[in-house]
C-alpha cells in the first residue's frame, strides 16, 4: 500500500514560536540517527540553495555542544548556529539551545538564544518529526523566519533589513 | 515600500495572535457581519469586540462596508495572503532540507539488504564445497 507523505507544515503556535511538522517513511531510530549523527546531518541540512555545510560538530549528550556552519559556494561567506543539548532522549526527544552565529555574512541578526525541541513519534513505520522553536521574542522569531533558512537568501536579507530598520 | 510591507506583516501577525480575533476572521470568511452579529457568539462585551475589530481594521484584515446603519465588517484577503506567502518561503526551505533527508533515509534503509545478500551468497558458496 503506497504511503503518502505530507509536505512540511509550518504553524505559529504563539508570538515567539514556530512549529515545523513533517513525516518520514522510516522507523524512528533511523530518523533520530539522521538528526543526531553529524555525517548524516551534513547530507541534508544544507541551508539555502548554493550553500554547503562544511562544519557539523555534534556532541549529542546533555550539556554537549554542537556547531553548524554553512558556506556560500559562490562567494565563501559563512554563517552558522551553535548551542548546547539540554535533553537527549533517544529516539524520542531532543532539546537544544540555538544561537545564531553571523560568521562573515555580517548581518545584524538579533543575538538571542532559541530553544529547539524536536520530538519523534512513530506510527506504522512512519515517523513524524515536530520541531518547535521558541525564539524567546516575537522580534527574533520574525527576523529568523525572514532570514537564514529561507530559499532566497538576498530577498530574505532585504526583508530582514526592512524589519530591523523599522525597529531603530 | 519594503518597510511598509514588513510593518503590515507585523500588524497581521499581531492581529492573528489572539484567538477571539481569529474566530472573528473565521466568521467573516463565511460572509460580512455587523458588530452585533459578530459579538453574538462570544461571552464578552460589545465594546471589547469593537476593540478587537479596531486591531483587525488597523492591520487591514477587515474593512467597514457601505451600509451606514449596519456598518458590516468585511474580510480583506490580501494581508493574510502576504503573511502566508512569508511563511511559505520559510516552509519551502524546510521542505527542501526534508526532501534531502528522505533520500538519506532511503539510502540508509537500503543498507541492511547488503549484508543479507552477502550472507546468502556465502551460504551458497559453502554449500557448493
Amino acid at each position: 500500500m503506497p504511503v503518502t507523505i505530507e509536505k512540511a507544515q509550518v504553524t505559529l503556535p504563539s508570538d515567539r514560536e514556530v512549529k515545523v511538522t513533517r513525516s518520514f517513511k522510516a522507523a524512528r531510530p533511523l530518523v533520530y540517527r539522521a538528526f543526531t549523527e553529524p555525517t548524516l546531518v551534513q547530507r541534508w541540512l544544507l541551508g539555502p540553495p548554493g550553500w554547503s555545510m562544511p562544519v557539523c560538530e555534534m556532541d549529542v549528550r546533555v550539556g554537549g555542544r554542537y556547531r553548524w556552519r554553512w558556506r556560500s559556494n559562490k562567494d565563501g561567506r559563512q554563517f552558522g548556529f551553535t548551542g548546547t543539548f539540554r535533553e537527549v532522549a533517544a529516539p524520542a526527544r531532543l532539546v537544544h539551545t540555538e544561537t545564531y552565529d553571523p560568521g562573515t555574512v555580517g548581518d545584524a541578526h538579533p543575538e538571542s538564544e532559541s530553544i529547539v525541541t524536536v520530538t519523534f513519534t512513530e506510527n506504522s513505520g512512519i515517523t513524524t518529526v515536530t520541531t518547535l522553536i521558541d525564539f524567546g521574542s516575537k522580534e527574533a522569531r520574525d527576523a529568523a523566519v525572514a532570514t537564514g533558512m529561507t530559499d532566497g537568501m538576498e530577498q530574505s536579507y532585504q526583508l530582514l533589513d526592512a524589519l530591523l530598520r523599522e525597529r531603530v | 515600500m519594503k518597510a511598509h510591507a514588513s510593518h503590515s506583516l507585523d500588524a497581521t501577525f499581531l492581529a492573528l495572535a489572539d484567538p477571539t480575533r481569529r474566530a472573528i476572521l473565521a466568521r467573516l470568511a463565511r460572509g460580512d457581519a455587523s458588530v452585533t452579529e459578530l459579538a453574538a457568539p462570544f461571552a464578552i462585551s460589545q465594546p471589547a469586540i469593537s476593540k478587537h475589530l479596531k486591531v483587525l481594521e488597523r492591520a487591514g484584515l477587515i474593512t467597514v462596508g457601505q451600509d451606514a446603519q449596519r456598518r458590516p465588517r468585511r474580510l480583506e484577503g490580501k494581508p493574510l495572503g502576504e503573511a502566508s506567502a512569508w511563511l511559505e518561503r520559510y516552509r519551502a526551505s524546510w521542505e527542501a532540507s526534508f526532501e534531502r533527508l528522505d533520500a538519506v533515509l532511503e539510502a540508509l534503509q537500503g543498507k541492511p539488504s547488503v549484508p543479507t545478500r552477502t550472507r546468502s551468497r556465502t551460504r551458497r558458496v559453502r554449500g557448493d564445497t
